[in-house]
């Protein structure tokens, strides 16, 4: 569905993105870790056009993102800090939204529901707090049906409830409606029981990608976190 | 794109500043109607008005309001909508109001005034001025991520066109008032969008009969219709060529 080939991203003199080779698939739900700064955005930014790439670097659907636009139509994204226009009312966002797509006409109201967005039409985007507007960022992700979400830090400033939430419905994209999500996040535990395989970036290069189950083994360990550091460890000691 | 700038052009009449602006010009305008009657020298002073107040505004403004909507570009940016239908609906919504409250605000006024001709060339001018600082503004906003800096330039731009620039024209007339410069004076008034448009209007007035040799040369040029078209036509590339730079620029940006 999507494919990376030798993804080289710098600015200015700071090679952010060495060189990455990465194919991703339909049903899969894809953790992309590493620790600050080693990359995670900027390949987020780079799949959705906000980074500028060259020619032939990623594919989405066989088809050169290269100068492109249309393919984002099939692209939810959630982004780590949600801010919006502070005088543009909940209501307004969702009718802009709405226009520009107007293509589209069969909306996916799951989260909208479960967030009960609609409580918050009348209300300034400028009094919503941090948390709130990750509600609202999410319900917008999933509205058109798309076929990738990309979730940059989606739990952060979630409560408890709502990140339940998020998951449940994570889950039901990935393994119902066979989507492909991929999600960063430094909350290891968020991941447990969505991710089925793991991207660990360092330095702007692939350290490790790997099928949960295969970790798993390889690690003999059952959360997410022992899994990743028992294999870290093992790694840097042979090497 | 027209739903995008339905939504930005609604939010921007909406916001004080444009309103204040608007009641700014007003009160200026009927206020000097007041104060010094009707005709010429109101429209002098309008005319003074616009080219310091309308370079700044729209600097100031459409800088302001990019960098305040950057988040909201990127909440676009991430709809199948390409960029340049996102700049172009960012510029063409700022023209809109910038112009829209210009001309409602000196429009009026100058209806009142009884200003005929040269009080509808002032406001085409003008007119053309919102469109060419609302480019420049962009262009710096694209230019520099850093918003002092982009700001800094802006005003560095006003300062240019409204002060230095005549400034130094009046250095080397000055200085080589022995030679027949006034050609090249004409040439020279192309660089500044500002200065081309006063001459335009001025030559409509009879302040033009005060301008000596060099205001002879300029009412061969501005006084006739080719010659206004053809300012009308530089003043159109002065709002076209920054712009299109700026397609560019934002084109090739990491955001």
């Amino acid at each position: 569905m999507i494919s990376i080939k030798q993804l080289h991203k710098r600015f200015g003199r700071q090679e952010v993105l060495k060189g990455i080779d990465l194919h991703f698939s339909a049903g899969e739900g894809l953790a992309l870790i590493g620790p600050n700064g080693s990359g995670k955005t900027t390949l987020i930014k780079c799949l959705l056009g906000l980074n500028t790439i060259r020619q032939d670097q990623i594919r989405f659907d066989g088809q050169d993102i290269f100068g492109q636009s249309a393919y984002r139509k099939n692209i939810g994204y959630m982004p780590q800090i949600s801010r919006f226009p502070e005088q543009m009312r909940v209501k307004e966002l969702f009718m802009l939204m709405k226009s520009i797509r107007s293509e589209e006409s069969n909306y996916d109201m799951d989260l909208f529901e479960a967030f009960e967005i609609e409580a918050l039409y009348p209300k300034k985007m400028g009094l919503l707090s941090g948390g709130m507007r990750q509600k609202v960022s999410a319900a917008l992700a999933f509205l058109f049906h798309p076929d990738v979400l990309i979730l940059d830090e989606p739990t952060a400033g979630l409560d408890p409830v709502s990140n339940e939430m998020l998951k449940e419905k994570l889950r039901k994209t990935i393994h119902q409606e066979n989507k492909l999500v991929l999600i960063t996040s430094h909350v290891l535990n968020d991941l447990d029981d969505i991710a089925s395989r793991l991207v660990y970036l360092m330095e702007g290069r692939v350290l490790f990608d790997k099928q949960l189950a295969e970790l798993q083994a390889e690690t003999s360990e059952n959360r997410l976190n022992a899994m990743i550091a028992t294999f870290l460890r093992k790694q840097t000691s042979h090497g | 794109m027209g739903r995008i700038i339905q939504f930005l052009a609604t939010d921007l009449v909406k916001n004080k500043t444009i309103i204040f602006y608007l009641l700014f010009l007003w009160v200026t305008g009927f206020g000097l109607i007041s104060l010094q009657g009707q005709g010429e020298k109101t429209l002098l002073a309008l005319l003074n008005i616009s080219i310091l107040v309308v370079p700044l505004v729209c600097l100031v403004f459409s800088i302001i309001y990019f960098y305040n909507m950057y988040e909201f570009l990127l909440l676009l940016h991430a709809q199948p909508l390409a960029r340049s239908t996102l700049l172009i609906s960012f510029y063409i919504s700022l023209s809109l109001v910038l112009t829209g409250a210009y001309l409602v605000g000196l429009g009026l006024p100058l209806y009142f005034s009884d200003a005929g001709g040269a009080g509808l060339l002032l406001l085409l001018t003008g007119s053309l001025w919102n469109l060419i600082f609302i480019g420049l503004a962009l262009l710096m906003a694209i230019w520099a991520s850093d918003r002092t800096k982009g700001m800094g330039f802006s005003l560095l731009i006003w300062v240019y066109f409204v002060l230095l620039f005549d400034g130094l024209v009046l250095l080397l007339m000055y200085n080589f008032n022995e030679y027949p410069i006034e050609k090249l004076v004409l040439y020279i008034s192309f660089l500044n969008p500002l200065d081309l448009g006063r001459i335009l209007v001025l030559m409509q007035t009879d302040a033009a009969a005060l301008m000596g040799y060099s205001g002879a040369i300029f009412q061969m040029v501005f006084s006739e219709n080719w010659g206004k078209g053809l300012v009308l036509v530089l003043l159109l590339l002065w709002a076209l060529i920054p712009f299109s730079v700026s397609i560019r620029w934002f084109n090739k940006k990491d955001l």
